[in-house]
C-alpha cells in the first residue's frame, strides 16, 4: 500500500499553447505569492555559470531588457573553476532561498578527485529542487534527422547515482553506493503523472534497469506503477522501459516517447540523447523544480568551455530556459513575446549560431531576436 | 543505415572468466590432429539454431580450419542452484573460445553495477553497490589498448562520470590514464557519458577511428544506442574476453515469434564469428567471410525482412556462399 505522502504538495504545471510549461509551483494560483515582488518587480537570482555563462546570461539580460519584463536581477558570479568560488556560492544559495526562482548557466566541476563536489548537484540537493523536467522538440527552421520529436524528460534529482556515497573498502577496491527511495520515487513519479495530464500528454514511460538492479530501480519502477493506477481514470497510460533498450528506440523511433520519468544517471544520459536528436544543447530548456524554489537552466547542463568567450555560444537553450521561467513567475504575456521573437529568429536562418549550421555571434542572434519582439 | 559507424567500438567492463590477472588474454589453443581449433557452439533458443545453422554452413563453404562443438547450456539445479551445465562449461574451459546465439535465461557475470550488492535498508530505502576494482580496470583497460593496436587504430577513449562519482570512476580513470602510459604509440582521452551520449548521436563518425572503454552499466546503454544507429542488434557483433575463455555472441533477442520459419537475419552472429576468427589470429578467413557478408547487404538484392528484403535465411545464406571468393 502506498502513502500519499507527496500528493498535497505536488507541483501541478500548466501549458502554454506553444508546448511550455506556463506555470509550475505547489498551487499554481497562489504561485506569485511565493516569490519576492517589489514595487511590481520580481527579482530573480541569476547565477551566469562557467563556460558560455556570462555571453548566453547577457544575451538573456539584454532581451529582458529590451521587452521591460519587470525582473531584477541579483547576481551573483559564481565559478566551480577555483575552490575559491565556495563563499561566492554559499551567498547565492541564500539568494535563492529569498527570492525562490533563479536562472542558471552551468557550473564546472572537477574530475580530480581533490576537487570539490559539483556545485549544481549541491544546489539542487540543498534545496530539495528534486524535480528535472526537459523538453525535447523539434524547432522549425532547425532541421534535424528526426522530425515530429516531442517528448519531456522528467528526472530525479537528488538521489540515485548522485548520492555522493563513495568510500574505498580496501586499497584498489571502490564503492559507490546508488540510493533510491519509495519517498522519492513516489513524488518524481506524481510529478511526471501531473505533468502530462496538465499537459494533455497521453503516456508516462518509467526508463529503469530493473532487470539488473532488481532491488534498487525494482523498487523505482514498482512504485511508478503503483502511482500510475491513481491516474488510469485520467486516460494517462503508463510504460517502461529498459535504459538500454530505451537508448537504442531513442535514436531510431524518437516519436513513440511522450513524457519519460527515470532516476538521476538515466536521465542524464536520456537528456544528451534526446539533445542530439533535435539539433543539440544550445537549443535544449531545462527547469528544476522543488516545493519552495524554482531552478531554471539549460536542459543538457553542458559547461561549454570549449568555445567559452568565443561569442559564438547559441543562447537559445538559456533564453527557452528563462521563458519557462517566466511562464513560472505567471508573466505568461512577456514569454510568449519572447519565445516567438527566438522562433522567429530561427525560422528566419540569418542569424544562426555555428552549432545550427550558421555563423553567426551570440550578439548577433541576440540582436535579431530583439528586432523580432 | 545512413551512418557509417561500423567502425566504433566499445569495451565493457565484464569479465567472464574472473581469475586476478593483469594479463591481455590472447588466444593460445593449439590445432587438433586435423589441424582444426576446436570451438565450443551455444546455439541457442529461439531464432538461434537457424543462424547457426547459417554460420556453419558459410564456415565449410569458406573452408575454416574450425570444428564446432555444440553444447546445450539450458539451466540445470545443482546443490539448490541454478547453474549452467558442467559439460557446457566443461567445453568453454577446454576450447577457451566460443561462438553463442541468443539464449531465453542470460547467463555470465561481471563487474560495476551488475555485482549485484543490493539490499533493502528500511523499508522504502534501498542501497545498489556499484564495485570498481583497479585489477578488474586495468585489465580492461589492457585490453582495450591491446585492442585498439590490434586493429590498426590507435587511439582509446574512456567514457565516465568521475566528475560526480570521484571515487569510483575516478579510480576506473586513474587506471585507464596509467595504462596509457605503457602504449606511448596509443592517443589516450576521455570523456564524460553525456558528452559521449551527445556526441555519438549527433556525429558518430568522430568516433570511428577509436576504441571506447569503459564501465559495465554504460558499456550497455551506449553499445545498445550505437546499434539503434546502425540498424539494430541484428547487425551488431560483440565478444566477451576473459583470461580463460572469449565467448562471441549475437546480442539480439531470440525472437520467438518467427523461430522456425526461416525468416531470421544471421548478420550479428555472422560478425560476431569473424570478430571470433580475427581473436583467433584467423585474418584471411575473417576478410574473406566479411567481405561476402557486407557485399550481400550493400547489394540489397538478397536482403531478410528486418533489412527490407523478402529472403529468407538459407537464400540469404545461399547469397553470402556464393559470394565467398
Amino acid at each position: 500500500m502506498l502513502k500519499t505522502f507527496a500528493r498535497a504538495t505536488t507541483p501541478i504545471i500548466h501549458t502554454a499553447k506553444q508546448g511550455f510549461p506556463r506555470c509550475v509551483s505547489s498551487v499554481p494560483t497562489t504561485s506569485q505569492l511565493d516569490t519576492t515582488k517589489y514595487g511590481g518587480k520580481y527579482t530573480v537570482t541569476l547565477i551566469p555559470g562557467d563556460g558560455i555563462g556570462q555571453e548566453t546570461a547577457a544575451a538573456v539580460k539584454t532581451i529582458f531588457r529590451a521587452a521591460n519584463v519587470p525582473i531584477e536581477w541579483e547576481q551573483h558570479d559564481v565559478t566551480g573553476y577555483t575552490q575559491e568560488g565556495d563563499i561566492l556560492f554559499k551567498q547565492s544559495i541564500e539568494s535563492i532561498r529569498r527570492n525562490k526562482v533563479a536562472l542558471k548557466g552551468i557550473l564546472y566541476t572537477p574530475i580530480s578527485k581533490l576537487g570539490h563536489q559539483s556545485f549544481n548537484v549541491a544546489i539542487r540537493k540543498d534545496l530539495d529542487i528534486y524535480a528535472s523536467l526537459v523538453l525535447i522538440k523539434n524547432i522549425k527552421g532547425y532541421p534535424t534527422r528526426h522530425n515530429n520529436v516531442d517528448f519531456a524528460i522528467i528526472r530525479e534529482n537528488t538521489e540515485g547515482e548522485y548520492a555522493g556515497l563513495e568510500h574505498q573498502s580496501y586499497p584498489g577496491v571502490v564503492e559507490s553506493l546508488k540510493i533510491v527511495t519509495r519517498k522519492k520515487t513516489e513524488r518524481i513519479a506524481r510529478f511526471a503523472f501531473d505533468f502530462a495530464l496538465r499537459n494533455s500528454r497521453k503516456k508516462v514511460t518509467c526508463v529503469h534497469k530493473a532487470n539488473i538492479m532488481k532491488l534498487g530501480d525494482g523498487l523505482f519502477l514498482n512504485t511508478c506503477r503503483e502511482v500510475a493506477k491513481d491516474y488510469e481514470a485520467s486516460g494517462i497510460e503508463f510504460d517502461d522501459m529498459i535504459v538500454d533498450n530505451c537508448s537504442m528506440q531513442l535514436v531510431s523511433k524518437p516519436q513513440q516517447f511522450d513524457v519519460m520519468v527515470m532516476p538521476n544517471l538515466y536521465g542524464n544520459i536520456v537528456s544528451n540523447v534526446g539533445a542530439a536528436l533535435v539539433g543539440g544543447p544550445g537549443i535544449i530548456p531545462g527547469a528544476n523544480i522543488g516545493r519552495e524554489y524554482a531552478l531554471f537552466e539549460p536542459g543538457c547542463r553542458h559547461v561549454g568551455r570549449d568555445i567559452q568567450g568565443h561569442n559564438t555560444a547559441n543562447p537559445t537553450a538559456l533564453i527557452f530556459s528563462a521563458v519557462m521561467m517566466l511562464h513560472h513567475l505567471g508573466l505568461g504575456d512577456y514569454a510568449n513575446r519572447i519565445h516567438n521573437a527566438v522562433k522567429q529568429t530561427i525560422r528566419q536562418g540569418s542569424a544562426k549560431t555555428p552549432d545550427m549550421g550558421g555563423t553567426s555571434s551570440t550578439t548577433n542572434f541576440t540582436l535579431s531576436v530583439i528586432s523580432n519582439l | 543505415m545512413k551512418f557509417e559507424i561500423n567502425n566504433l567500438i566499445s569495451i565493457g567492463l565484464r569479465s567472464f572468466a574472473s581469475s586476478a590477472s593483469s594479463i591481455t588474454e590472447t588466444f593460445h589453443a593449439p590445432p587438433n590432429a586435423n589441424g582444426n581449433y576446436l570451438v565450443t557452439l551455444i546455439p541457442g533458443d529461439g531464432i538461434g539454431p537457424e543462424i547457426s545453422e547459417s554460420v556453419k554452413r558459410i564456415y565449410s563453404a569458406a573452408e575454416v580450419p574450425i570444428e564446432w562443438e555444440a553444447v546445450n547450456v539450458t539451466p540445470v539445479i545443482k546443490k539448490g542452484k541454478t547453474v549452467i551445465p558442467d559439460e557446457a562449461l566443461n567445453s568453454v574451459k577446454k576450447n577457451t573460445v566460443a561462438l553463442k546465439g541468443p539464449l531465453a535465461t542470460p547467463i555470465g557475470k561481471g563487474h560495476g553495477e551488475y555485482s549485484g550488492i543490493e539490499h533493502t535498508v528500511v523499508d522504502g530505502v534501498v542501497q545498489s553497490i556499484k564495485l570498481i576494482t583497479k585489477d578488474a580496470s586495468e585489465r580492461c583497460a589492457r585490453y582495450a589498448f591491446t585492442y585498439s593496436k590490434d586493429i590498426g587504430r590507435n587511439r582509446v577513449t574512456a567514457i565516465h562520470k568521475a566528475n560526480i562519482m570521484k571515487l569510483s570512476d575516478g579510480l576506473f580513470l586513474d587506471v585507464c590514464q596509467e595504462v596509457a602510459k605503457d602504449f606511448p604509440d596509443i592517443k589516450f582521452e576521455d570523456m564524460l557519458l553525456d558528452r559521449a551520449c551527445l556526441h555519438i548521436v549527433q556525429d558518430p563518425a568522430r568516433f570511428s577511428d577509436t576504441v571506447m572503454v569503459m564501465p559495465n552499466l554504460y558499456g550497455d546503454i551506449l553499445s545498445d544506442m550505437c546499434a539503434g544507429l546502425i540498424g539494430g542488434l541484428g547487425l551488431t557483433p560483440s565478444g566477451n574476453i576473459g583470461k580463460d575463455a572469449s565467448i562471441f555472441e549475437a546480442v539480439h533477442g531470440t525472437a520467438p515469434d518467427i523461430a522456425g520459419k526461416d525468416l531470421a537475419n544471421p548478420t550479428a552472429l555472422l560478425l560476431s564469428s569473424i570478430m571470433m576468427l580475427r581473436h583467433m589470429r584467423l585474418y584471411t578467413y575473417a576478410d574473406r567471410i566479411e567481405t561476402a557478408v557486407l557485399s550481400t547487404i550493400a547489394e540489397g538484392k538478397c536482403l531478410t525482412r528486418d533489412l527490407g528484403g523478402s529472403a529468407t535465411n538459407t537464400e540469404f545464406t545461399n547469397h553470402i556462399i556464393t559470394k565467398l571468393k
